[in-house]
């Protein structure tokens, strides 16, 4: 097994600002974030020989029409892939796996949500089947799903819910500092402990301030080989390491021991990526990561799933400042989806927009010193029978 | 001898205060949850019934009651599945008339007195709506009772029925009705049920050569208080010691299931060798004689009314009522879509669906919801036994509450929840306090209407806290 560490490059990307975009189309999102990441790399439309758009809710079974659509391509192969809130990451690990087989020389990976079309204050549904005639899991919101792991969470380490929600609090306020340095963000303002933890609830015990928002956005990487991108741009970066895992039911919410603290999705999309990256310790050798926060408690069991702090320690390192932009690991450097919102397949590629940004040096008032590795990851579905993905890039040789 | 052979009876937690439908009124009212209805409120009530019984050895099902959820499609059916009963036993529905509630009772025990089939179990529950303003608002109740007729161990011989056909518009709703209607009251009181009833229990005494004094307590069928005490005064009985408390000021009338109902508490209190009267009222009136038996003391140990009586919580406020009888409605707001029902995958899915079947693997033992083809633990394929875990009891794992649900619900608890003897199942709780609740707190299964759509109703089981 070869992996794909070292074998593709991105050399250019684009990244539209996230928010409640009334006045965009899916169609101009695509041809916003896509012409940005053409223009950013220097090269023609026709330069792409292939194409995977992610898009995981607007409506299955269309094809990746839409991406060609908006674009014109010229009949060049473009597919869409869905996996859930891994739909860009997805997108980004066909693009690179068709590359490294050597099969096309430049490729473009495209993720997109429009979200803000539907009328809907929130992703209603998770998991649920087409047609139900019992409500298992279906009845389930987002918010609520993610409110059982923090109920959870606070009764196994003691946390009083007082204290739990002071620690998801911090989560909020530093994804909301990150934020404000951050023009391409939907929200670009600094929120205080008080406001998270007076902030109305929305599912108990999670507050306005613990859930991410729905935007709309999209974003696009174009991915070639390391030689060829030697010839586009010195400042290309690498990716390192792509993981993929979805759950089977093994371990998840049907089992009758999970303890709702961990995905093992999470752990084992990790693992892959980290094995491919011939990373070691993360909280020591990832300088930048982008966690899915979807939830303020989302972030904190991600941050243990994947390593950046051991298991029930989350509280101590967020009040160290671990975790800040100048700590040892920056997690969400960009804002997050506690920021950003969350446009389903584009999220992925947005997150890896930032170490793009961050491993350039092209990260303005967020810039952290002299970072060389940046992870990003996405998760959604329902513990045990949900999608993680994890991606790992690097600098250049 | 046919007869009564276990009992039992449903009473929604809910109260709803008098005082909080015209200010200064005493007293308070049954009602039932937003997620119950007749059928919810039959299942709860034949579940208290066949506390300890085999639920195998049970040929048949009867339901009475005017609320049916459906115009077409059987309720007994659907109750014969939540309590887990054989398919191959005989269901039938009675409707349309007050009334019911005693005529199923009656074809029960003349089912098994015909022989063929050993043991009935017939069902009433109803959940009348009185139009806002009438006293009809006032009166009902929404509850339910359960009764085991079977040929063996019988706790309550019936030994004998006096019935009279009337026909008179006094009482009634038309086809498309939301509200009971009524004809001018002293009309309808004086000459329909005062009337009818008297005749009625008259012409059973007098069959039986009986005189009021020789019955132990009377149970009277009746829309009001003070109706009811018209009639123990009309028909010679002494209303302080021979007639069966009336529960309008804690529970109401509950229609078809009231004298069954008041049949429950009077058999609660009632000993070996007593005579009770039982009559039942709407176009016309039934009335039968009933003695109980030793029997009675072994099936003491039921929920009943007692029980559900004594756990209640009391909504005060007239808008909440509105809401859960659909009285209030609320602008639909746009949703992503999620999923639909489906009559092909909810028949597929039924022995998880109604008696809430788990499946115990055979090769690691654990039992796991919903059913999967491949064991979620050791991967074992297709090597499973169905268990019932609908009258299982559970401790709360996690919970969490969504806000952004229906205001009809709001908060939507959602509770993960572990079984006693093992598996793990993903419930909504409803009857809930969310203040009250706590990672570790005991529950029990609850079978609820989830939600209505394509003009199917979706039952499926919630969890609630302990009730008793």
């Amino acid at each position: 097994m070869q992996g794909i560490k070292d074998r593709v490059a991105i050399v250019g990307m684009g990244c539209t600002k996230f928010g409640e975009l009334w006045d965009k189309s899916e169609q101009d999102l695509m041809v916003d974030s896509c012409h940005e990441a053409l223009t950013d790399a220097g090269i023609d439309l026709n330069d792409i020989q292939a194409a995977w758009l992610g898009m995981a809710c607007i409506e299955t079974g269309f094809g990746g029409v839409r991406l060609a659509r908006a674009l014109k391509t010229d009949y060049i192969p473009v597919t869409r892939v869905e996996n859930y809130c891994a739909s860009g990451i997805e997108a980004v690990r066909n693009a690179s796996y068709a590359v490294a087989a050597g099969i096309y020389d430049i490729t473009l990976a495209c993720g997109v949500e429009k979200l803000k079309d539907s009328g809907a204050t929130g992703i209603t549904q998770m998991g649920g089947e087409p047609h139900f005639s019992s409500w298992v899991w279906a009845p389930i919101v987002a918010p609520a799903r993610y409110a059982l792991s923090a109920t959870r969470y606070f009764h196994a380490y003691g946390l009083s819910p007082e204290e739990g929600k002071r620690v998801l609090a911090m989560i909020a306020v530093k994804n909301h500092h990150n934020g404000s340095l951050n023009t391409r963000a939907h929200f670009q303002r600094e929120i205080t402990i008080e406001q998270a933890l007076n902030a109305p609830i929305i599912a108990w015990p999670l507050g306005l301030f613990d859930c991410c928002a729905n935007s709309d956005g999209s974003a696009a990487a174009i991915i070639t080989r390391p030689d060829i991108a030697k010839n586009i741009r010195d400042d290309y970066i690498l990716v390192k390491g792509l993981g993929i895992s979805a759950g089977a039911g093994a371990q998840g919410v049907i089992g009758a021991d999970y303890d709702y603290l961990h995905t093992d999705e999470i752990v084992r999309a990790g693992q892959m990526a980290y094995d491919e990256a011939g990373i070691k310790d993360p909280r020591k050798e990832v300088d930048i990561a982008e966690l899915h926060d979807c939830f303020t408690i989302a972030e904190l069991l991600d941050c243990e799933d994947l390593g950046f702090c051991p298991r029930g320690k989350f509280k101590e390192d967020i009040e160290a400042g671990t975790f800040d932009l100048g700590g040892e690991v920056a997690i969400n450097a960009d804002g997050g989806l506690k920021c950003f919102g969350h446009p389903i397949a584009a999220s992925g590629l947005r997150m890896l927009f930032e170490s793009y940004l961050q491993l350039r040096g092209k990260a303005g008032p967020r810039q952290l010193k002299n970072p060389t590795v940046g992870l990003a990851q996405n998760y959604g579905g329902i513990p045990g029978g949900g999608v993680c993905g994890v991606a790992i890039v690097g600098c250049r040789d | 001898m046919a007869g009564i052979v276990s009992y039992g009876a449903y009473v929604p937690l809910w109260r709803l205060s008098r005082d909080a439908i015209v200010k200064g009124l005493r007293g308070e009212k049954a009602i039932r949850n937003f997620d119950e209805d007749s059928t919810t409120m039959g299942v709860a009530a034949a579940i208290d019934c066949l506390k300890g019984r085999n639920r195998e050895a049970i040929d048949g099902l009867f339901f009475a009651s005017t609320t049916g959820p459906y115009k077409e499609k059987q309720i007994a059916t659907t109750i014969a599945a939540a309590v887990d009963l054989r398919r191959d036993i005989i269901t039938a529905d009675f409707s349309n008339s007050l009334r019911s509630g005693t005529a199923a009772l009656r074809a029960a025990v003349d089912t098994v007195k015909a022989g063929g089939v050993k043991q009935v179990l017939m069902v009433a529950a109803d959940c009348r709506t009185g139009a806002p303003g009438t006293d009809f608002e006032q009166n009902c109740g929404d509850g339910a009772a359960a009764l085991l007729i079977g040929d063996s161990d019988v706790a309550v011989n019936i030994e004998a029925w006096h019935s009279i056909s009337n026909e008179l518009h006094d009482i009634w709703r038309r086809d498309d009705d939301d509200f009971i209607r009524s004809w001018e009251d002293r009309f309808v009181y004086s000459m329909g049920y005062l009337d009818i009833v008297a005749q009625t229990v008259s012409a059973l005494l007098q069959k039986c050569n009986l005189s009021p004094d020789k019955l132990t307590k009377a149970i009277f069928d009746a829309p009001d208080i003070r109706r009811h005490g018209d009639l123990s005064k009309k028909l010679g009985f002494d209303p302080k010691t021979q007639v069966q408390h009336h529960l309008f000021d804690v529970m109401g009338n509950t229609g078809t299931a009231y004298p069954l109902m008041l049949l429950v508490a009077a058999l609660e209190e009632a000993n070996p060798g007593d005579r009770l009267l039982l009559t039942s009222y709407g176009n016309g009136s039934d009335a039968c004689l009933l003695r109980v038996t030793d029997q009675v003391e072994k099936i003491r140990d039921r929920q009943g009314m007692k029980g559900h009586l004594a756990t209640k919580r009391i909504v005060d406020d007239y808008r909440t009522y509105l809401q859960w009888r659909g009285l209030l409605t609320f602008e639909s707001q746009p949703t992503l879509s999620g999923g639909n029902i489906s009559s092909s995958a909810q028949w597929r899915d039924r022995n998880q669906i109604f008696p809430l079947h788990g499946l115990k693997c055979q090769a690691c033992g654990g039992i796991h919801y919903p059913p999967q083809r491949v064991c979620p633990q050791c991967q074992a394929k297709d090597q499973f036994e169905e268990v019932r875990l609908s009258d299982r009891k559970g401790k709360i794992f996690t919970f969490g509450a969504d806000t952004l649900c229906t205001r009809l619900e709001a908060p939507r608890v959602t509770a993960i929840i572990d079984f006693e003897g093992g598996g793990r199942m993903a419930t909504v709780m409803t009857d809930k306090v969310l203040e009250e609740i706590e990672v570790g707190m005991p529950v029990e299964m609850s079978f609820r209407k989830l939600a209505s759509q394509d003009g199917m109703h979706n039952y499926f089981w919630k969890s609630i806290p302990l009730r008793s």
